[in-house]
């Protein structure tokens, strides 16, 4: 009972990082399984969706701030898919993966441009950013909103994929291009809406993300998008609910090594994760496993 | 119903159909046999749209459908059931009907043929809620055939239907061809089982090295002399 008492406020901070590293690996997941890329600047997208927050609340009142930033980043990644990747779709994968380090680098680039290369602090917004007590522990209400909001979104999208025909649809192009087709379903449509989905949860995760660490300066994107595309590789890369409980699980084990005590590795957690999932269990818990009769 | 006339088609610096001419005639059962890489496969895939085409054109109904995407040519009523069965493994029986009719909107007409599926293949709907995957290789073929009917085609082309399935089954694969083919639906049929495409065809093409090298009607090419030597082993 001691060990729950002393570590609660980092077992707290675990589940609220792990839904929001879920939220930027459904991104990374989602395209995977669609279009066998790893979408390198989705981290990027997170960081640039954290900085129009920054302004976005300079230019208009919070309530209509929100809303902007999500339909901002949803319309960066629709344009992405569509100016880097799309032209792309014949090209061999290597081509793609290669003007996707591109993107990461242009949005990088562009965020170090606009701000100079400062740290911009992200608006507090009411309410989430106050504090509570939670048995004895202090922290933030944008704690404890996440995980619930994050499983609220996560279960949202399953019974989309598995109960709409858009879903059926995209569970078919996620197999097979040229039979989807013949179906007559129209891949670039379905191509799209996976970003549009990814970028949208990314958005909603950026501004839970920087209400609770509120520096944004041009980097800010990498970290936690490489830990959710370790999320999303340690739940097998490809399966939603594989990237949302591999991100639930490094978010807590992170910060229960930081409760421990060893803060200093608690990112090199996270890595050797990696490494010894790629030698164990490469396809990750819930990886694709490929049952084809020929 | 369908005429194709001097398709060409180049795959990077293979000229796999050099101007290649048929005509589809409406309620009849059409084949086509040759050989493996005499560009079977590729003359269905260049009609649906899914392989570009070099020269040539398509006229279906009257209509030129040469450039048409594989969507417009879907929804004006051709469908291709294609080479190795290719059902969405990870999806239902149903789901897997269910996207053969995608464009449709009329859910009624819908059910409707979704009972005539199941009627048609009684194994399908026994295994409606069973994941694809899981089913052999003839209810594979049933149900990849029984989704492209879900687009309610008016022409129905068939990618080696019989591959790799059972004497017994190829039986049944034939019969039920006769039996969609009775239903009003034109049939064009490519086929390695040369015999028993010729023995339900009404009118056959043979194809050599991406040109038709002979025609006729299917019992004609049974017993012609080069048909029997290079395709049916006599």
């Amino acid at each position: 009972m001691d060990f729950v008492r002393d570590n609660l406020p980092y077992i707290l901070a675990g589940i609220s990082v792990g839904g929001q590293y879920a939220l930027i690996a459904i991104g990374y997941t989602m395209v995977y399984g669609i279009l066998r890329l790893i979408n390198f600047a989705h981290g990027d997208m997170f960081m640039i969706a954290g900085l129009m927050g920054v302004y976005a609340v300079t230019w208009m009142p919070l309530y209509l701030a929100i809303p902007f930033v999500i339909i901002f980043t949803v319309i960066l990644g629709f344009a992405i898919e569509r100016v880097a990747y799309k032209p792309l779709r014949s090209a061999p994968r290597m081509s793609v993966m290669i003007s996707a380090i591109g993107v990461s680098y242009l949005l990088q680039n562009l965020a170090l441009y606009i701000t100079g290369g400062l740290t911009k602090t992200y608006p507090s917004i009411p309410w989430i950013s106050n504090t509570v007590k939670v048995f004895g522990a202090t922290t933030k209400v944008v704690t404890l909103i996440t995980p619930v909001l994050t499983i609220a979104l996560v279960v949202a999208l399953v019974l989309l994929i598995n109960h709409t025909k858009m879903g059926m649809a995209m569970r078919a192009v996620s197999r097979d291009f040229e039979t989807a087709r013949l179906m007559g379903i129209k891949i670039d449509s379905v191509i799209s809406l996976t970003f549009i989905i990814g970028s949208f949860l990314a958005a909603v995760g950026s501004i839970l993300y920087f209400s609770n660490y509120t520096g944004v300066m041009p980097t800010a994107g990498a970290m936690p998008g490489l830990k959710a595309f370790v999320a999303a590789v340690f739940g097998g890369i490809g399966s939603i609910p594989g990237a949302v409980i591999g991100a639930f699980i490094i978010g807590i084990c992170e910060n229960i090594i930081k409760g421990v005590g060893w803060t200093t590795f608690s990112d090199a957690f996270t890595f050797a994760l990696l490494i010894v999932i790629l030698i164990v269990k490469p396809t990750g818990l819930f990886g694709e496993k490929n049952i084809d009769k020929v | 119903m369908l005429k194709i006339e001097n398709l060409n088609v180049h795959y990077g610096g293979i000229h796999a159909l050099r101007g290649v001419n048929m005509h589809i005639e409406k309620g009849k059962i059409i084949s086509l046999i040759g050989a493996n890489g005499a560009g079977k496969s590729t003359t269905l895939k260049s009609i649906m749209g899914l392989v570009n085409k070099s020269g040539g054109s398509v006229i279906y109904k009257g209509e030129d459908i040469t450039k048409s995407n594989t969507i417009d040519i879907v929804k004006k009523g051709i469908a291709l059931t294609p080479e190795g069965r290719k059902v969405f493994p990870d999806q239902t029986v149903k789901e897997n009907l269910l996207l053969g009719a995608y464009l449709r909107k009329d859910k009624k007409g819908i059910k409707e043929d979704l009972e005539w599926i199941y009627t048609l293949f009684p194994r399908l709907l026994e295994r409606e809620w069973q994941i694809a995957a899981t089913l052999s290789g003839g209810e594979q073929q049933m149900l990849a055939v029984g989704r492209s009917l879900m687009s309610r085609p008016e022409l129905l082309m068939m990618d080696e239907p019989s591959l790799g399935l059972a004497p017994i089954i190829v039986k049944d694969i034939f019969s039920i061809i006769k039996e969609i083919n009775r239903a009003g639906v034109s049939v064009l049929l490519i086929e390695q089982n040369a015999k028993a495409a010729l023995e339900i065809s009404d009118y056959a093409y043979v194809l050599e090295t991406g040109v038709v090298t002979l025609e006729g009607a299917g019992k004609d090419l049974i017993s012609n002399d080069a048909v029997r030597k290079a395709y049916l082993g006599a």
